[in-house]
Parts: structure tokens; sequence; C-alpha cells
């Protein structure tokens, strides 16, 4: 994406009829789920302020609760790596796979992953990766990145996918999910046995058992820590809960909010590998298990008016609701995590430069901080992101220029009014030049882009304060 | 689901007798008539209007770019504007509201002089229609002063945009369909995703055209829908976004503030 711009993905996303049907039946679908099944919690206002209060509580004494979680991890027979970016957590995974003879593994869903383009690495390495969440098989027959959090592949229609897979999977062609997915699942079932390694994230790590939670709804999850001899599981520090009672709260409001279940197929609860069970004396699980945590930047935002973006348990209602990302969806942002919570992730842990239009792409309506189950305040956080970008210099040069001229102009009443007579008397010669009954169908550059797809109105023959002044 | 709107002010023990009005630059500038129509009914309501003619602008255009230094020394300005007077403010925009009420105590929380003037006029200033529900109690607008408009016989078919700002900003979800609803002459209809955005955003809406005119395109298509001849809103910038969309695409449908559909006799 080296000359491509944010406004070149934009154009592209806009003009993508395919992906307007995909984003309007699938966001319009899960927005409208979520409603009906937060409506079935009692009190789901105030299960949300709980599971809020846990997030804000963990984050604020995140490293003593990483600590005890890795202590348990190791206490039932885990290993623990901490990773400090993408980079040192490729080296870690890279590390086990080589030591434990890896040829082929398979993957559950792991946004973390995405932030280290494992896949790529493996590959580089002469490992093959299968992806084992249906969307994730799909961008990556596809070639493609996720395009959203928990529907990676929500910019395809049925019918793209059928295609895609009859082509990339040799499956029977069909149109119908149900079908596509019988297909898809004779295949993965094979993968499952052969892989050496299983790589899922992890959506909790509860910190007084040393547990894994994993919520999935294809039991790709189960079969990936459970079924190859070794499972690694990839996690951001920032993805715990102090204890199982913590846990059940978030799962509460976690699918309610992501795909409008009360719960979601599988909640796997993951402690320790393989290991002959007490009451049944059977053993099952993988012979090891590798918990890797990685940083990656969320700790430099920690004490930092953008903590609370980690609060985030990374339901994707934010995406479902956001007018934007319905317009452009995933791919347009350019970034790992896209929508509302992406344009704070990516600008506050990779650093504003790159990612300057990002905090930008909003109209600030609130709508994802209405849906957000822990209720993180977005749109503050994408205003401090504005004040850095425009700080640093990274705004537009007519808004460098316009803003401390309409700051002079506003702090002098007389000036301002004269300014407003200014533009009218301007506008009105304009709207003449263009015969369109007083309205301007044409607006000269910074404002051209108002006129690109708006009228403007006419500016009244006399201001407010006139007619106000004048009316007795 | 009647739900209090939220709000750093407590509702004035008494009545009051007078206001100030922040009338904002959009209207000042743009759509003047809105803020004719204000002062009609507020004075029908027994309400005294004050205004102070050296307001300017709120300053939100500036704190929504990220020029927070610029948007404080606006806030300052109207702070020393409306302090003058300790009358309740009442602004015809949830927009400038929330900017009033929400985000000049942030931005000037660090300024010992500015910070807790910021959360006194917070705690007085009421959006138009937050004002008239929940400080003047008025519901029934047929029988306090605006009889005029029960005489109304055409039904006007209306439909009614929440602005983000007032819905999601200041949480003002019932006042204003409550108004509408109890004037004579107007018949509402509901409008599929009323809720969403119109996508004007302030300078959203030109640096980002793009994705700004897709969600205008959407919301006129639902406006369009409803089968109204008219918008009502309770902000004039998002009214003057809908309206540009809706005047570009040739449709007659107007826009209004529900001030001037108030004022109407």
């Amino acid at each position: 994406m080296s000359n491509v711009t944010f406004y070149d993905r934009v154009e592209d996303a806009l003009n993508n009829e395919q992906l307007k049907v995909a984003l309007t039946r699938t966001t319009s679908k899960l927005g409208g789920l979520r409603l009906n099944a937060l409506a079935s919690l009692p009190d789901a206002d105030g299960v949300r302020d709980r599971a809020r209060l846990i997030r804000a509580h963990t984050i604020s004494k995140l490293a003593d609760y990483l600590e005890q979680f890795a202590a348990n991890v190791e206490k039932m027979g885990g290993h623990v790596h901490f990773a400090d970016d993408a980079a040192d957590a490729n080296r870690i995974v890279l590390e086990l796979a080589k030591q434990y003879d890896i040829k082929t593994v398979v993957k559950g869903k792991s946004m973390v992953s995405e932030e280290m383009h494992l896949n790529h690495e493996f590959e580089e390495m002469g490992v093959t990766v299968w992806e084992s969440d249906l969307g994730e098989r799909i961008v990556q027959e596809a070639g493609e990145m996720p395009s959203h959090i928990i529907a990676p592949a929500i910019h395809y229609t049925r019918e793209q996918v059928g295609d895609l897979l009859h082509d990339k999977l040799k499956i029977p062609l069909s149109h119908d999910p149900a079908v596509i997915v019988g297909h898809v699942r004779e295949k993965l079932r094979q993968e499952f046995l052969v892989a050496d390694m299983g790589i899922t994230g992890v959506n909790f790590g509860v910190a007084e058992t040393g547990t894994i939670a994993l919520v999935e709804n294809e039991g790709n999850g189960r079969l990936t820590s459970t079924a190859p001899r070794v499972h690694v599981a990839l996690m951001g520090i920032e993805r715990i809960v102090p204890t199982l009672d913590d846990l059940s709260v978030m799962l509460q409001v976690l699918a309610r909010s992501a795909t409008g279940q009360k719960l979601s197929v599988y909640t796997n609860l993951l402690t320790g590998p393989r290991r002959k069970s007490q009451t049944t004396g059977e053993a099952d699980g993988p012979d090891a298990l590798h918990v890797v945590i990685v940083d990656n930047g969320r700790s430099k935002v920690l004490g930092t008016e953008l903590a609370e973006i980690l609060y985030c348990i990374r339901c994707g209602a934010c995406l479902n609701a956001c007018p934007v990302y319905q317009q452009i969806g995933g791919h347009a942002y350019g970034s790992v995590y896209p929508g509302p919570v992406g344009a704070v992730l990516t600008p506050g842990l990779r650093g504003i430069g790159p990612w300057a239009e990002l905090p930008h792409a909003s109209s600030l309506c609130g709508a994802c901080k209405e849906v957000c189950p822990v209720r993180i305040d977005i749109p503050r956080m994408l205003l401090k992101l504005r004040e850095e970008g425009h700080e640093k210099g990274l705004a537009p040069a007519w808004v460098k220029m316009g803003l401390p001229m309409y700051r002079f102009v506003a702090t002098k009443p007389a000036l301002f009014k004269f300014a407003i007579k200014a533009s009218g008397f301007g506008a009105r010669m304009l709207a003449k030049m263009q015969g369109n009954g007083g309205w301007l169908n044409k607006l000269p550059p910074p404002l051209s882009g108002w006129t690109e797809h708006r009228d403007f109105p006419p500016f009244a023959a006399k201001s407010f304060s006139e007619q106000f002044k004048n009316r007795k | 689901m009647a739900q209090a709107s939220s709000h750093a002010s407590a509702k004035p023990a008494e009545k009051p007798k007078s206001v100030q009005l922040f009338v904002t630059c959009m209207i000042e500038a743009i759509k003047p008539e809105v803020g004719m129509a204000v002062v009609t009914v507020l004075e029908r309501l027994g309400v005294q209007i004050e205004f102070a003619t050296d307001q300017t602008c709120c300053g939100q255009p500036a704190f929504n770019a990220g020029a927070v230094p610029d948007a404080r020394a606006m806030a300052r300005h109207t702070l020393d504007v409306l302090s003058r007077s300790a009358s309740p403010i009442v602004t015809p925009s949830g927009s400038c509201a929330d900017m009033l009420v929400h985000h000049y105590p942030a931005i000037l929380a660090a300024d010992a002089h500015y910070g807790p003037l910021a959360e006194q006029i917070a705690a007085r200033t009421y959006e138009f229609s937050q004002f008239l529900v929940d400080v003047l109690g008025v519901t029934q607008i047929g029988d306090v002063a605006l009889s005029a408009s029960k005489t109304a016989t055409a039904s006007q078919k209306v439909t009614y945009h929440p602005s983000c700002h007032l819905l999601r900003g200041l949480k003002v979800t019932e006042a204003p369909k409550k108004l509408l609803n109890e004037t004579a002459g107007v018949e509402m209809l509901e409008m599929n995703g009323a809720t969403e955005c119109c996508g004007f955003g302030g300078l959203f809406a030109v640096k980002m055209s793009d994705i700004s005119g897709a969600m205008l395109n959407r919301k006129l298509d639902n406006i369009e829908a409803t089968g109204a001849s008219t918008v009502v809103g309770c902000d004039v910038s998002c009214l003057l976004h809908m309206g540009g969309g809706l005047h570009r695409r040739g449709a007659a449908i107007e826009t209004k503030h529900l001030a001037e559909i108030l004022a109407q006799k």
C-alpha cells in the first residue's frame, strides 16, 4: 500500500457495488441481532457498567494481573513468552515451530497474528498454514487481510464466496452458505488431523486460574487448540480478566454485542496442556501449550488519554454501527484494525504519522460509543488524536492556515459581522453567476468537497442580528 | 421509553422569565429566520429574549479539527459574552449546546478562571427543545401560547431527523418528537434509520466529501421514502447538509428547524 492513499482506498470502496451489498446486508443484520440479544439480558445496562468497571480495573493494574496470569499458566504446565513487538512475537513463534519440527499449522482466528503478519512469516519458512475460521480462510484464499475484526470476509457476498472457494479449494460450486460450509468442513477436518501446531487467539486470559477463554462459533477453535500436538495462543497484553466471575460478566456482553448471540456456540476454557484428569483418569489436549503475550505498542498508551482503548473486547459492534464503516468497509482503513476502534488503535499504537487521516474518518456521530459493551468513549479519543495530528502539523494546509484566521475573526465581534457580510456578498455574487436560484452548486477549493455532493443554500440578505435589532 | 435527557444542569426552581439566546453562527449568517422563529416561540411562551450582539461562534469547527488552542480562544470569548447575564442560555442547536455543555468544561479544565466559568455556563445551557420541554414544561403546545398553530387545517407531513449531538451527546431523545406530535396540523412520519448520521460532521463533509456524500444519500433515500414534505431537525447545520442534498436531487422536500414549525401560524 506504499503509494496508495487512504483517499484512493475510499474511492475504490465507494465504487464497489458488491461491497455495498455485502456491507449493507451484514452490518444491518448484526446491528439488529445485537439489539435483540441485549434486550434478552435483564439489566443489560447494569451488566455493561460492570463490564466496564472490570476492564478499567484490570487495565489500571495490568502488570500485576499479567504476572499472576503468567504464573498460573506455568503452574498448570504451560509456557509463557512475552513479546515486545510483532517482530519479537514472530521470532518466538517461528523458534517454537523449529523446536517442535513443525511442517503444517492450523490457525484459529487471531487478530494479533494479523498484527504480526504471521502467515507470511511461516510461508517464508516453508511451513504450510491453514486458516480454520471460515471467514479467515476466505480472506486467506483471496490473498487479503480481514476487513472486520469478527467477520473477516464481511466484504464478500455469498455469491463471491462460493465462486472463490470453488476456484481455490476445488469444492463444488454453490452459492448456498450451508452447502459451502459443508464442503469446507470436510476439507478442514483433514487439516486438523494432519497439522502439527495449532495457533489461536485469546479472548480472555483469566489471571486467577491461568485459563484461556476462547470464544467461537465453528468448533474450529476447539479443534485447533486441542487436536495438534502443540498449541500456541497469541494474546495482546490487555486481554486479561482477574477472575472467572469477571469472565462470566464479560461473556454476557461479548457475544451479544458481536453476533447478537446470548453465548457463542463454543466457549472454550483451556487450562494448561494435556494431563490426566483427576476424575476420569483420561488425558486430552495438546502435548504442549505456549502462550505468547504481545505488547506491540499497547503499553505505550497505558496512563495516557488513550488508555481506554485497551478496554476493548474486540466485539466489532462499533464497526457495524459506524456509518463510515458501513460505507467504506474495513480495507479502506488500510490498517489491521478497521472501523472506529481501529481509527483509535492504529494511530494510537503505531504512531499518528502515517495514520493521520483515520481519526478524521468520522462524523463524530457517537454511534460507536453508544453500542460499545464497555462504553469506550471512542469519539473523545478520535478528537485527542486529531489534536495530536494538528499539533504535529499533519493537517491539510488550508486547515492549518484557515483555523487561526477563523479564530482571529471569531474572537472579534465587529470583524466577525463584517466577515459574514463579506462572505454573504461573495456567495451571492457567485450564486448569481451560477444561476441556480441563489444556491451555489460549485464552490472553489478548498470548499469544493461540499458541492461535489450537495448544493449550498443562499446566505441571508440580512443577518439575524440585523433582523432582531429591527424587528419592532 | 421517555428518558430524561442528561444534562449537567438541574432544572431551575422557578420558570425563567428571560433567557439569553446563543443563536449560533450558522443561523446568524445563513438561516436568520430560524433565530427569529425561536424568538417568536419563546416570546409567545412569555419568555423575554436577551441577545448579546458580540457573540460569534462556539468554536466547534476548530475543536473538531483538533485545533484545541483555537477552540479555547473562541470558548473564552463565548464564555465572556454569556457570563454577563445570569439568565439561562438557550441555543437552537444540539451540536453547539453539546459543545458548551460537555466540551467547554473539558478543554478549559486546567484554566483557573475559565474552567469554573465553563462549568457554570454548562449548567445553565439548554438546547431549544430541551428548554421548552424540560425547563418550561411545555408539552401541550396548543394550550399554551402557541394556540395559533391549532388553527392550521392543512395537514403538514413531516419527518424528524434526530441530529447526533442532540441525541447521543445531550441525550435529548423525546422532547422534539413530543413537541412535533402535539403541534396541530402536523403529521409525524417515522423514518427508517432515523438515528443514523446524515454525514455532515462539520469539516468532515468537505474533507471526506465522498464518504459524507454516501452517508447523505442513504439518509436522503430514507427521507424520501417517508413521503414527508418536510424534514424537521434541531440543528441548522445538519438541515443545511440534508437540504443541500435534497436541492441537488431536485427533491421537493423542504428542511425546517423545529422552531419554524412551532412558530408558524
